[in-house]
């Protein structure tokens, strides 16, 4: 199915989200639309998928032009769409939910479960998802949930396929295989629109680039396009996407961690006898693939957990048992992975979002009343020192964008004299823009001389950013190593191999694993680097 | 190098564990949700649902009256009886209502005239106490269920001082007051220190402690300390002159010094509110407590607080009706202003403006409700309709949005947000072509 959008123009009051946009997606072609966040890539797709009604322009399938009023239309004009966040239901089993809105019926109105198990399981085998029709989608992971509303929209017979950012919520490994899926899908017939901001992948798996920026298509790229050229296209300037930053300068190590160990509710070791130290002047990255006990360490040291053996100290005091406050105030910055949950109030202020863990104490309050002007001040710097945009210092924190509001975090953990920093997924969700700035003030805020540790699931963050490396994997560290050190090994370690024997497997598959970037370029020898990366998999164990 | 996910680096390893899904957020309970949705919605649905409340509680009027139901039946024949009639039964009793709260026309003297407005405002004296306390629970997140427990609790604790203890005047409504305060504070912490240390539901506590509560007084009145002297029935002792509220304007109004204290505690809790660090604690631990717990507040504390704080309000609200009002403590002390508290704060959307404003709202149905019935022979009950369709429709805003015809706010708040977004977005691509630029 070939489908067209003319002149697409949608705009909300004063703003024009889409500009006169004009795409075609060819039968069988993965056509990814790269931008920025708020870029208009949704805006575009919602009006494609019928949830908004364009200003302007035309929608064609297969030549005919054609209406849609709402997702139902577009569904039966053959369009599927997998939103960021996904629309399941938890308590219900796979078949049901793919068989939800159009259930099978039987006799007497009753639904035919095992028609729609029949569905699921056909359309699982025929892709090879292995997806179970009877299990419950709370218990499967992200990534099996994701195909789940894959399934959905072939079951209804999609044959454009709208993935919306469907790697952000994704593990390294699951965009993979979701990779794979889309591969195979492509095989089989379906277009597969990918909307996206991160260059890599789109590198990856896109037969065609279409780049948009504040509402407009800024130009169309080929997939052999390099990364920086995707980069100043969709940024509109030049962009550096490396860390600019000088050797560390390393003092002394003002911060261990020893032997720590912390439970969850079920009683096993999310983070297992751990230990670590940080030196003044330093980044140490804790790597690994996410769900290995980096959450939990760094919300123990911050102690949000408690910890059920070892310690923490810093400049030689022991923060174990001691309030999440008492930790701030002995000089530790905390930037949490989560910050609309955690780390920010969507309906405070600026302002007050500035001062969140600061407003108890001199000079933001004084005997209990808010110091208002001071607090306005501050948010007035902070805004300009860390180049946070909103309307203005009122404006409610959750209206911003996902990058600004990481700057708000960033600003109010950076706005008192620190004795260590933790940061954890400082960049997740976050455009190239402001991934760099975020790094540079990292990166400035070590050359103070503060220890810094930065939890990061990206390999390429890890390597921009590390001055030593931590691995974990199931809780454990699994080896410190340099910053420098090789990815294949890095890759390696996350998987719970021991330094030494990592470092043999990588020097002997050294080839493999450095063409895969330049593999990533050609689509089809992917196959052939994964069936090598397999091929090492079995080995290693 | 990019700083995104390389899927080719995910492809060389071997199945790591699934992530464990034990992000262990507190998720806002689902009441919550529905509380704060009540608590954003704009003024002018308040006013709106006020409105509508009022006119389907004149369809009820206007279907009751027998002059109404009489002209019905020949409807057709003479349908200008029936509207004639309609009009006198709702007119007539919304305006007896009215006088009965505001201004009685028919009065011989100006003072006589406002004297429904003193009624008014005594009625109210309690309700705008009570719901002060219950908004700063709301807006902490809190649905403290429990005002008429701790009305009644510091009813107990103002009467006991009151009536056992003789000292100069002042000094004694001075300690009875604020005893009312601890009564009421006490008894909402029990349920306060329930949910910090072992999470119970403090919808349910609150509930269990109002029972509690209305038992606990009826048995207190049984007893000697608390039965007035040579009398069976179950009444405390008169509060003696020392420790009741002065009267404003004098014997014949019974308006007293409470609803003062009342609108002067509304300034306290703005102050507190806006402008203190307790406030911003309360207000950040009930907006988003994952945000506040990392900021390190302490959650627990801040509920123990925010109990204790509501139910020191509610208690004096039980002070303004053991010493002012009733000037007797009695089983009925809290009447149901516990209860109709909680609609007052969801009408003024918690804030102390609003909810003296919605107090003196509930204060007049209530004075007027007895006018009306007096005198067009109304039911009251039809004030408590009307209250609760007030409610309803305030829970409801969308239902009142199309009453009303009133456009939602913005626009579809999917297209809103993302248009902010995108502002917010070309603004800071104009700005970085400009530094690029330079």
């Amino acid at each position: 199915m070939k489908l067209e959008l003319r002149g697409i123009t949608k705009v909300f009051g004063s703003l024009v989200a889409n500009d006169h946009i004009d795409l075609v997606i060819e039968p069988g072609e993965i056509h990814a639309l790269l931008g920025e966040n708020g870029a208009g890539k949704s805006t575009l797709m919602n009006v494609l998928y019928g949830l908004y009604d364009p200003d302007d322009g035309q929608i064609l399938v297969d030549d005919v032009p054609v209406q849609f009023t709402g997702p139902g239309d577009a569904m039966a004009a053959g369009i599927g769409m997998v939103h960021q966040h996904f629309m399941l239901v938890p308590v219900f089993t796979v078949a049901e939910n793919v068989a939800l809105g159009h259930e099978p019926v039987k006799g007497g109105g009753l639904i035919d479960a095992r028609r729609a198990r029949r569905l699921v399981q056909e359309i699982s085998d025929r892709f090879g998802f292995e997806v179970n029709p009877d299990a419950m989608v709370e218990d499967i992971p992200v990534g099996v949930q994701q195909r789940v509303e894959i399934i959905k929209a072939l079951s209804r017979d999609a044959r454009v396929l709208i993935l919306d950012e469907p790697t952000a919520v994704l593990t390294p490994q699951e965009t993979d295989e979701l990779i794979a899926i889309m591969r195979q899908l492509k095989a089989a017939g379906t277009s597969i629109v990918f909307i996206t901001h991160k260059l890599r992948e789109v590198r990856a798996v896109a037969d065609r680039i279409t780049v948009i920026r504040r509402g407009k298509v800024v130009g169309t790229a080929d997939p052999s396009a390099s990364e920086t050229e995707l980069a100043s296209l969709m940024v509109g300037r030049s962009v550096s996407l490396g860390v600019d930053k000088a050797p560390a300068a390393a003092g002394d190590a003002t911060f261990r961690v020893d032997d720590l160990t912390v439970m969850d509710d079920a009683g096993t070791a999310v983070v297992d006898r751990v230990s670590l130290d940080v030196a003044r002047g330093e980044i140490l990255v804790v790597a690994g693939v996410q769900g290995n006990g980096q959450t939990e360490l760094t919300e123990t040291i911050v102690g949000l957990r408690k910890p059920v053996a070892g310690s923490i100290r810093l400049d030689d005091r022991e923060l174990v048992g001691r309030s999440v406050s008492q930790v701030l105030e002995a000089g530790v910055g905390y930037v949490p992975e989560d910050r609309s949950t955690d780390g920010i109030i969507g309906t405070f202020s600026v302002e007050e979002n500035l001062v969140l863990d600061l407003v108890t104490s001199p000079p933001y309050s004084r005997g209990g009343a808010l110091a208002r002007g001071t607090i306005r001040d501050n948010a007035e710097q902070r805004i300009v020192e860390f180049d946070v945009r909103t309307q203005s210092v009122e404006t409610p924190a959750g209206t911003l964008s996902g990058g600004n509001q990481q700057k708000v975090v960033l600003a109010r953990e950076m706005s008192r004299p620190l004795r260590l920093l933790i940061a954890s997924q400082p960049t997740r969700g976050l455009d190239v823009g402001s991934i760099e700035f975020v790094h540079q003030r990292i990166v400035s805020e070590r050359d103070n001389g503060t220890p810094v540790i930065i939890v990061s699931t990206e390999l390429d963050e890890v390597l921009a950013l590390a001055d030593r490396i931590a691995v974990m994997y199931r809780g454990r560290v699994v080896g410190v190593v340099p910053g420098d050190t090789d990815r294949d090994v890095l890759g390696l370690m996350m998987a719970g191999v021991p330094l030494e024997e990592a470092v043999v497997q990588a020097a002997e598959h050294h080839t493999t694993l450095g063409e895969a970037d330049i593999v990533a370029e050609d689509a089809p020898g992917t196959d052939a680097a994964r069936d090598a990366a397999a091929a090492r998999e079995e080995e290693i164990q | 190098m990019t700083q995104q996910a390389t899927p080719d680096d995910a492809a060389a390893l071997p199945p790591t564990p699934a992530p464990p899904s034990d992000t262990q957020k507190t998720e806002p309970p689902a009441g919550q949700n529905i509380l704060r949705e009540m608590l954003e919605s704009s003024w002018l649905v308040s006013l709106l649902a006020i409105v509508a409340a009022l006119i389907l509680g004149g369809v009820l009027i206007a279907a009751a009256d027998p002059a109404v139901q009489e002209a019905a039946t020949y409807f057709f024949a003479r349908p200008s009886d029936f509207f004639a009639a309609v009009w006198n039964a709702v007119f007539g009793a919304y305006s007896a209502l009215f006088q009965g709260s505001v201004i009685n026309f028919q009065a011989p003297d100006l003072a006589r005239a406002l004297r429904p407005l003193t009624e008014t405002m005594t009625v109210a004296t309690p309700l705008i106490l009570a719901g002060l306390g219950l908004g700063i629970g709301f807006r902490a997140g809190l649905f403290n269920i429990g005002a008429q427990g701790q009305i009644i609790l510091g009813g107990i604790f103002a009467g006991f001082i009151g009536w056992t203890f003789a000292l100069p005047p002042g000094l004694h409504l001075l300690l009875a007051v604020l005893g009312a305060a601890l009564g009421g504070a006490l008894w909402a912490s029990i349920a306060g220190v329930l949910k910090a240390r072992t999470g119970a539901h403090e919808v349910i506590v609150t509930i269990m402690l109002n029972n509690i509560a209305i038992y606990l007084v009826a048995y207190l009145l049984t007893t000697d300390p608390f039965q007035a002297p040579g009398s069976s029935n179950p009444i405390s002792p008169r509060i003696p002159t020392t420790a009741q509220f002065p009267l404003l304007l004098g014997e014949g109004f019974r308006l007293h010094l409470g609803f003062v204290l009342a609108l002067l505690v509304a300034v306290g809790v703005w102050w507190l509110m806006e402008r203190s660090t307790l406030g911003f604690r309360f207000r950040a631990v009930g907006e988003n407590p994952n945000a506040a717990r990392t900021a390190g507040m302490s959650v627990p504390w801040t509920t123990v607080w925010v109990m204790a704080i509501a139910g020191a309000l509610a208690g004096l609200a039980g002070s303004a009706q053991v010493l002012g009002t009733e000037k007797v403590l009695t089983a009925g002390v809290a009447a149901s202003f516990g209860f109709d508290a909680i609609t007052v704060a969801l009408l003024g959307r918690s804030r102390p403006l609003g909810t003296v404003l919605a107090g003196l709202l509930f204060g007049a149905l209530r004075a007027g409700g007895f006018a009306m019935q007096a005198r067009t022979g109304t039911p009251i009950d039809i004030v408590l309709v009307v209250q609760s369709l007030i409610v309803l429709f305030i829970a409801a805003p969308p239902l009142v949005r199309a009453i009303f015809r009133l456009p939602t706010p913005g626009g579809p708040t999917r297209a809103e947000r993302h248009a902010a977004r995108q502002r917010a977005k070309a603004a800071t691509t104009t700005t970085t072509t400009q530094e690029a630029g330079a």
